[in-house]
Formats: structure tokens, sequence, C-alpha cells
């Protein structure tokens, strides 16, 4: 996967630019073409994996069959991103959207997301962690570590008798109508 | 260090997980949470308004107590944790949150959090998560704190505690404020503001100690509750040995939510209150916030949902300058960890390895003996009162020093507790010292109401052995007796002829005794206490003198 977009975002997109696949659509499969390397394994393993199916220990690892579902999905309306969010998001996040074009593109990345939404997840768990059927790792009450402070305070520009410095409090974003940015101006 | 011009940071920006339900609900989560069986119990506060016919306020209260669980390591780092130390010198790489370090979970930390969710009667979650709470400050290095906001390890508990009510504050009533949740998170740093110099100094020894937040449901309504609530809760931490709950060392933090209404309208803006050093204070605080929001709102004005910190020099609450209102933490799972699976003995797998199990079962099972349930065996064995069990519990040590004195001494236990109570507790507060400090050994005191029980001296002067004996020079009480010959005298014929020898000289209360009037009996009594310095036994005494009296 290849950064792209705004930066922020990691989006699936190496799929339409190698192959050149039309943009949007009912595929459930989203922007890749039905060739692209994340559908192969779908659709029963390339040359590379058909000895391996047919070997038996490892024919349980690649699916024989496709268990993806093809699911027609309406066109979603454009969500728009209002000036008061992204205001919010400045000033929470620290972000800089810089100009329209980052905001579009927020937009998209939104719109991207919005698709699961055509999911079905009723009476379904969410699952918050990939790591949820391993047991979390106990560790014993004793000291290990500690007593480095010269090697910390390396990193630190300014310190002061062995403390860190840093600047007095928060200092927050000023307000929207008194800070210059692009959000200023009413699209 | 230029320590003058030092002030420690008023924690700016810290809300805690009670707040973002506010956010996401406004007022309808207070609205939701306004409790019904209990508001029958509840005091009104009485203002000034309240005399002049206007309606009355009810405040309501309440309370996100963080207490520093009592470990060896951090909650997520194998560094030490220890109050006092050089600046920095307890941090691992992963309390910097330097880049590449994972965090790993300290067992004791999540025994202890279940030890305090059985004590305060709540269900444990056996499955809870870790999330992670975003905001930015100087002495959060990594800019989240991981915390449990939406599966803590224990919810739905109960607290009780009793205060004294009535005029003379001799009513013990018994409340019960309810525990919303109790989660497991990290601390922050410590930051020490250089005004002049316009800068803060971090220190991030404090940086990933465990705590155990516990939220309180806002059924209190005044701040002696708040108090008696939070001593409790220190009694019940203390024992368990979770916490030391010490509020002085800031192993103890407690932040109290404040509003006002009238009864029966709906519930009024609430403010947070920061920055409680100990448990007046925090009376105080809560008392002034509610008289301040009533002042307010009295004039016309509205109550402005803020946080405040309290000045205990000046004795009130002052708007706090870092605040921004309402923050968005955007809480997210935290990716590092699966979900924390806790087991009891029908759940626990055949095969596991201890270390890596945390069985409630085994944790209730050893669980000590919770502050009620002393005081309950201390009125059943010794057949005090249950006002006198909670001052002998509330002073640390006194409940101790007690029973060695009852089990050595022949006197009953409820003559005991009054020399306890009264006498030893009193010279301790005087002189400012703890038991452990006290300079009368339990051993000193028990053979002093033994000399007493057996009539070898009287009560005021034991008073007076207690007295000689606070001076600590090691002398055993029955030495101060025979130095300061206070002794009663035991020889019937000495106390008759000097009875008799009273009498005469004061004829005059002869004769009023004689017409009718016993009360100047106890005067004659006084007079020959006088004379014989105390030696007299006063029932002996009244005894003769009724006696010669009535010939």
């Amino acid at each position: 996967m290849r950064k792209s977009g705004g930066g922020r975002m990691w989006i699936l997109r190496c799929g339409r630019s190698l192959r050149g696949a039309p943009s949007g659509g009912a595929s459930y499969w989203g922007g890749l073409s039905p060739g692209s390397r994340f559908t192969q394994a779908a659709s029963g393993g390339s040359d590379g994996r058909e000895e391996a199916a047919g070997d038996p220990r490892r024919r349980g690892r690649v699916y024989q069959n496709p268990t993806w579902q093809h699911v027609e999905q309406r066109p979603r309306p454009e969500k728009k991103v209002t000036v008061e969010v992204l205001d919010h998001l400045e000033r929470l996040a620290l972000v800089d959207f810089r100009n329209w074009e980052g905001v579009q593109r927020l937009e998209k990345a939104i719109q991207f997301a919005d698709q699961l939404h055509a999911v079905n997840t009723e009476g379904v768990e969410p699952m918050d962690s990939v790591l949820e059927d391993r047991c979390l790792y106990l560790r014993e009450d004793n000291i290990t570590e500690g007593n480095c402070t010269e090697e910390l305070l390396q990193n630190a520009r300014e310190t002061v008798e062995e403390y860190f410095v840093a600047p007095p409090g928060n200092i927050p974003l000023p307000k929207l109508e008194e800070r210059d940015t692009f959000l200023q101006v009413s699209e | 260090m230029a320590a003058s011009i030092l002030r420690r940071s008023l924690l700016a920006p810290r809300c805690r997980a009670g707040d973002v339900a506010a956010l996401h609900s406004g007022p309808s989560r207070r609205r939701a949470q306004a409790p019904g069986p209990i508001a029958s119990g509840r005091k009104t506060v009485k203002s000034p308004a309240g005399e002049r016919g206007v309606a009355p306020w009810v405040a309501v209260v309440g309370l996100e107590i963080h207490a520093q669980i009592s470990s060896n390591s951090k909650l997520f780092s194998g560094s030490q944790v220890q109050f006092a130390a050089p600046p920095n010198s307890l941090v691992s790489f992963f309390d910097a949150s330097l880049p590449g370090t994972l965090p790993a979970l300290n067992r004791r930390c999540v025994e202890a959090a279940v030890m305090t969710g059985l004590a305060l009667n709540c269900s444990i979650n056996k499955k809870s998560l870790f999330d992670r709470k975003h905001y930015f400050y100087a002495d959060l290095p990594a800019g989240y704190q991981i915390t449990q906001q939406r599966l803590p390890v224990a919810v739905n508990g109960s607290l009780s505690y009793s205060l004294c009510v009535g005029g003379k504050k001799n009513q013990m009533v018994t409340r019960t404020v309810r525990i919303k949740q109790i989660q497991l998170e990290q601390d922050s740093g410590k930051s020490l503001h250089d005004d002049t110099r316009s800068q803060t100094l971090i220190d991030l020894n404090r940086a990933g100690v465990g705590l155990m937040e516990v939220v309180m449901e806002p059924d209190m309504s005044s701040g002696e509750e708040a108090a008696a609530a939070v001593r409790e809760l220190q009694l019940i931490l203390q024992t368990l040995g979770s916490s030391q709950a010490i509020m002085a060392e800031g192993q103890l933090r407690v932040d109290a939510n404040v509003s006002v209404h009238h009864p029966g309208e709906a519930l009024g803006v609430r403010t947070e209150v920061k920055n409680i050093n100990s448990a007046r204070f925090l009376a105080r605080a809560i008392d002034y916030e509610i008289q301040r929001q009533i002042k307010e709102l009295e004039n016309g004005g509205t109550v402005i949902n803020e946080t405040r910190a309290f000045d205990y020099k000046l004795g009130c609450t002052i708007p706090m300058r870092d605040k921004e209102g309402k923050q968005d933490y955007r809480f997210m799972p935290e990716p590092n960890f699966p979900p924390l699976i806790l087991y009891d003995t029908k759940s626990l797998p055949a095969s596991t390895n201890h270390q890596q199990v945390v069985n409630i079962d085994w944790i209730r099972e050893r669980l000590p003996d919770l502050p009620s349930v002393r005081r309950v065996k201390l009125v059943e064995q010794y057949g005090i009162l249950p006002e006198h069990s909670f001052t002998l519990l509330n002073e640390d040590g006194l409940m101790e020093f007690f029973e060695n004195v009852a089990r050595q001494t022949q006197m009953s236990a409820k003559k005991v507790i009054g020399w306890i109570l009264n006498d030893m507790l009193g010279y301790l507060k005087q002189h400012n010292l703890t038991v452990q400090e006290s300079p009368v050994s339990s051993l000193f005191l028990a053979d002093l109401l033994n000399l007493l029980e057996r009539g070898t001296i009287s009560s005021s002067a034991a008073k007076q052995v207690l007295e000689e004996l606070w001076k600590g020079e090691g002398k055993t009480p029955l030495q101060i007796v025979k130095e300061k010959k206070l002794e009663l005298i035991q020889d019937q014929q000495e106390l008759e002829q000097i009875c008799q020898a009273v009498m005469e000289e004061h004829q005059e209360e002869v004769m009023e005794i004689k017409k009718g009037n016993p009360k100047v009996l106890n005067k004659l009594i006084g007079l020959v206490q006088r004379t014989t310095r105390g030696r007299a036994d006063p029932v002996l005494v009244k005894q003769i003198l009724e006696k010669r009296l009535s010939q």
C-alpha cells in the first residue's frame, strides 16, 4: 500500500493505479479490480499457490471457494464537512488542512469509509482488537526499569536541574475569527 | 532549587471519565441518575432563602476519586513507584513515551482493583477493555492516557458511611452512595510552574503509576457527607492494602461535581471543584461552592459549567485558567491490549499458568475484614457503643491499643473505652502525636486501670497518675502512686476521724443537711477530699457522713 491523498489516511489505491480500473461502481471490492493481488486469494489462488492448495497439509489455509459476497450498493450521498467541524478538528488534533483540496480529500476519505455501512452487522459483536483470542500478558510486580535520567534528558533541548522544560500551560489555537486561515472564507 | 518561586500546578484540562458522558448527553446524564429511594434521606441545605419563605435549595454532590495503587512497579512499565525521589529517576522509556515502547500490564494492579471492587460490593466484569483518552498537556508525554472507559473492571457497587446528625451531633445515621464504576488508569507526571521564567518543569516520576478511579453517583448533598464517604473509602483502601490513600502525598485525589436545584425541579448546572488536598478542605470546598451557586442563582445569575480550583488559604473556589470549556477526548480502543479476562473458579481453564490468571474467588476468600465488619465485631465483643467503634477505627492504631489494654486489665471494656477516648485521645490530640508515638504504653495504662479497679486509688488520683505518665519518664503507675502518696486511705478509723473533723469545722452545713437539704452533703464530701488530697474513697466518705449525720 502506498501513501496517498492528504497524507493522513492510508487508502487502498494500488489496485486502481496499477490496473486503471474504473473507480466507484457497485462492486464490493471498492476500487480494486478483480485481477488485483487482494482478490486473488478469494478466487482460489494463483499459480504459485496452486501447489500449496493441492498439498493436504496446507489445503486448509487457502479457501477453495470465495467467501466474499457481492453486495449491490446504492450510490451514497456526498457528505459535506461543516466549517465548525473543521475548526474543531484543527483545534483538537492540531492538523492543518491548508486549503479546500485538503478538505475534499477528507470528504472523499469519509465517503470511502462509509461503504462499510453497506454491511449488515445486526447481532454481531464489534471487534475492537485483532488480539481478542489471545490472553493479556500479566507482568509480575517487580522493579525492572528506571534510573536512566541522563539518557532521557539527552533527548530534551532544554533541561533545568534534571527536569524537562515545557512552555507554561497549553496555548490554545486562536478562535476562528482571529486567525488567518482559509476556513474564514465561506465556501 | 529556587523552590520559593515554584508552585504546584493546578492540574489543568483534566476531566475524568464521568465528564465525557456529560459531553454526549449533556444534562440528561444527571437527570437519569437522580436517585429515587435515597432522596428521602437527603438533608436539605438551609439557605437564607429558606427562612424567607422561598423554596429551599437542595445540593447534589458527586465525587470522582483517584486512588494510587500501592505496588512496587508502575501499571504498564517496570519502573519503581516512590513518593519523593530525584526528578526523572524512576522513569522508563515507556513512561517517557519514546517511540517503539509497548505497555505490559502489572498483575498486582489488576488484583488491587478487583479487591477494591469486591470490597465495595461491585460486580466484577470478567471481560474489561482498555481505551485511550487523548488530550495534550506537557506532563502527558504520549498525548493520551490509557484508561478503561467503555468496560471497566468493576461496576455498580455501593459504599456505606456514617455521620453524626442532629443538633448535638450525637445521632449516627448510615447513608449509602452508589459506585458507578472502578477503572484502572495511568497517572500523569508532575508539573511545577515557574511563572518568573514563564516555563513549566516536568517530572515524570509519577507518570504511568497505576490509579484506581472510583466514580460515585451524585447521591450526596453536602460537604459533610462527602467527607464522611471519602474517609470511609480511605479506611477501606488502607485495610485492603490496595492503596495507602494518604491525601497529603497525593495518593488519594478527590474531584467534586457540585450543583444545586429546587426539590422537584430539574438538576442544575454543575461545576467541578479540583485541587482539594485533605478531607477537611473537601467539606469546606463543597460547602463554599454550594453557597456560591445558591447566591449566584438567587441574584439572578446563572451557573456556568466550568472547573474551579479550591484555594485553601482563601477558603474559596476560583475558576481555573487553562480550561477551555468541554473537552473532546476522542476515545479509541487501546490497540496494544486484548481484552482483560478475569476468571473465577468455575470458569478457570484446566491447565493454565498461575501467574497469568487472576481468580476473583481466590481474591474474595482472602479479603480482610472491612472496617464495617470490624466495628460490628468490636461492639459485639466489648459491648461498646457504635459511635465509639467509629472513633476507634478512625484513629490509626487506636483499636489495637484499646484491645491490648482491655486484654490486660480487669476493668470492664465500657469503662476502658472512656479512658481511651477521653483521656488518651485527648492527650494525643493535644500533643499532636499518633498512637504509635504515645509515651504511655498499653501495659502502663492497663496497670493504672487495674489499680483503679482494685480500689487502690480513686479516679481523680488516677488522672493525676496519667498526667505523670505522659511525661514519659518510664516510671510504672505503681511507682508514681507510691511517690506521690496517692493511695486511698484504707484505714476506716482514720477516715472517720477526718470526717468528724470536717463536720465539726462546718457546723452550718451540718445544720443545713439536718434541715433536709441533702445537696450540701456533696460539699462536705468535697471538703473531705480536699483535706485528704484526693485519697478518700468518695462512696465510703458519703456513707460515713450520712451515718454520722443521722445520729
